[in-house]
């Protein structure tokens, strides 16, 4: 099977400190979609159709297709309206905004004045994580020349489109990733997720209408405007159009960002990071660390796209794959991850505040040989208490770790119960979690 | 009480907003102001929040929510290693170990010359680098074998 990227096509780490420059991306046919609507008058209307049916669903974990988002926003409101990027990727196991924004900004910064355009939206925000320093500064740069091209700021390219666009970055708080929590955050605020309805759509940023999507649904706009919708859609398979980042970390020969079609076998994936490191493989948790885990003989069957992958029980979320061989052991795989959301947990809601905390208790118990009969049980019923509970999507986030974590690998729960100890040696463990640093890639400071 | 140097910043920042939500620049001026501090003392916070126009409490507030503003003095170089899951699966947690142990403190600790702090941070959306550490905020370092630790320390050192 051969596998043509769009959104990275020939552009790696070797290359990128020229590649993100306004001139490489110019050469390789960049901001052509944007002249082309510009220059042909192409309705905002039928740009919209375009994306509609190109099938693009949102990349930042919820899937919701980008073209129905876009005509959520009004058409004829006269204050200002907002659009926004959503870089705050902080999603243990998410790593893919990463090299569309090291590698190739301007893609970004033209999505976004494409599907500024198409809304009737004249500034817009990419949120970027705060510990990604180096890419705030780059996009900044990215933007001043953009800017100086003519490509965004007023009367775009000769035409009566305005469009400004700025920085804005976190500092570290994954919540600042829930689009909400992300606003409150622009507006200069603790980032607490509000209360939906009201959507972004009516009530957003500063109380404008606004449209938030993630930073690699922005970078698949200009090559569905070049190419057209249906030849988006047939890259990948119906319903899941396009194709997909994924990026892969754990026991793989060589973690990375890598672009498939949708509908992509597993195996096919795992084969490109050179396939399994050591040992065999055990589980995957397949759309970033708030997916529930799927053992390795279900995920094997998978295909990479959000309808296969819900199907099997879980989710394609921001399409992190996280890959563990037989080393891991799954009560402390999921302690760890249970302390992340207990950490994280914005506090306003107090069945996420304190369940996530009990859900961490819990398991970091049985982790260390004190854990009872009765824990399984009660860990169910915390999720359950937690589960639709919340302002936000956190609260879940937490619970189905903990819900798929005992579900498929219940008997390494009842182990550690009863016997006080890992069924995974614990000198297998420590092999297993050694330092390991992908092949011909050196230390960088 | 900030410098010359840092209110420029500040008014970088601010300019991106519109004209009635200066307060919006208040997480990019928390970070420049902590930047020039080393940490940011309830004065700091105060003064932004004034150049700001907000309340010093309403500043307070993003101070303390977000993870990587100091409220307490910290070491020269602030060291945060990444442990989430996915850099744990390779090695992230044996830095840590490797890192406690060569600079002899725990993690929250800083070491008795005010040379380091050390810190656990959660994911940094770049997984794929593991292991990775985070100096002072905004030097990113990837593969961080020990011998990789071993000549960072040393060049911070001299
Ligand atoms: C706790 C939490 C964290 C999230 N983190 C991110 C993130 O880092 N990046 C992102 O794009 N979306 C994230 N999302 C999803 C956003 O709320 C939102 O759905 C998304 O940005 C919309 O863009 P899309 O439709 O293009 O995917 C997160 C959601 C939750 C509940
Ligand atoms: S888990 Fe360490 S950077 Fe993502």
């Amino acid at each position: 099977m051969s596998i043509q990227p769009i959104l990275l096509a020939g552009l790696d780490a070797s290359t990128a400190d020229r590649t993100w420059r306004l001139a490489d991306y110019m050469q390789r046919g960049g901001y052509a979609a944007l002249k082309k609507i510009l220059a042909e008058n192409i309705s905002p209307e039928a740009v919209i159709n375009e994306v509609k049916k190109s099938s693009l669903r949102g990349r930042g974990g919820a899937g919701f297709p980008a073209g129905l988002k876009w005509s959520f926003m009004p058409r004829n409101y006269s204050g200002a309206k907002y659009l926004v990027c959503n870089t705050d990727e902080g999603e243990p196991g998410t790593f893919k905004d990463r090299d569309l924004m090291r590698f190739n900004p301007h893609q970004v910064i033209e999505g976004m004045a494409i599907a500024a355009y198409a809304m009737g939206v004249e500034c817009g925000y990419n949120y970027i994580h705060g510990e990604v320093w180096d890419l705030y500064t780059r996009f900044e740069e990215a933007l001043a020349e953009a800017r100086a091209a003519g490509f965004i700021g007023q009367k775009i390219l000769g035409s009566n489109f305005n469009f400004e666009l700025f920085a804005h970055h976190g500092w570290g708080a994954y919540i600042c990733g829930e689009e909400t929590g992300l606003l409150e955050s622009i507006e200069g605020k603790k980032g607490q997720p509000r209360y939906k309805p009201p959507f972004p759509a009516s009530y957003g940023l500063y109380g404008k209408p606004t449209t938030i999507n993630n930073t690699e649904t922005f970078a698949a706009v200009p090559w569905i405007i070049l190419n057209g919708g249906e030849k988006y859609l047939e890259l990948g398979k119906p319903n899941n159009g396009g194709t997909k980042l994924f990026s892969v970390s754990g026991h793989v020969v060589k973690p990375g960002v890598y672009e498939v079609p949708m509908g992509t076998p597993f195996p096919v994936l795992l084969e490109m990071c050179g396939g399994m490191r050591n040992g065999k493989l055990k589980a995957v948790i397949p759309g970033g660390s708030s997916a529930p885990v799927l053992p390795a003989d279900i995920i094997m069957d998978c295909t990479l796209d959000y309808d296969s992958i819900a199907k099997a029980g879980s989710m394609l979320g921001s399409g992190a794959v996280i890959v563990m061989d037989e080393s891991v052991c799954m009560v402390k795989a999921l302690e760890r991850l249970s302390y992340f959301y207990f950490e994280e947990s914005c506090g306003q809601c107090t069945p996420c505040r304190e369940g996530t905390g009990w859900l961490y208790r819990v398991v970091h118990r049985i982790e260390h040989g004190q854990g009872r009969p009765e824990d399984l049980d009660l860990l169910n019923s915390v999720t359950e208490n937690i589960m639709g509970r919340t302002i936000c999507a956190l609260g879940d986030a937490a619970a189905l770790p903990v819900r798929s974590f005992t579900k498929h690998f219940k008997s390494e729960f009842e182990y550690h119960i009863e016997n006080k100890k890992c069924m995974v040696p614990p000198e297998v463990q420590r092999e297993g979690s050694n330092i390991y640093v992908t092949p011909n890639r050196v230390p960088s400071c | 009480m900030l410098s010359q140097d840092t209110l420029k910043k500040i008014d970088h920042e601010v300019a991106k907003y519109p004209a009635d939500q200066k307060q919006s620049a208040v997480m990019a001026a928390l970070a420049h102001a902590q930047d020039e501090k080393g940490w940011l003392a309830q004065e700091t916070i105060a003064c932004v929040a004034e150049y700001l126009g907000m309340a010093p409490m309403a500043a307070y507030e993003v101070a303390s929510f977000y993870n990587m503003y100091d409220l307490a003095p910290v070491g020269k170089h602030k060291l945060t290693v990444c442990t989430n899951l996915p850099c744990a699966l390779s090695g992230g947690v044996h830095v840590a170990d490797y890192l406690k142990q060569k600079l002899g403190i725990d993690f929250n600790e800083t070491t008795p010359d005010g040379m380091f702090t050390l810190k656990e941070g959660e994911c940094m959306g770049v997984c794929g680098d593991a292991p990775v550490l985070l100096m002072n905020n905004k030097r990113m370092c990837s593969y961080m074998t020990p011998e990789a630790i071993d000549k960072l320390l040393d060049e911070l050192k001299s």
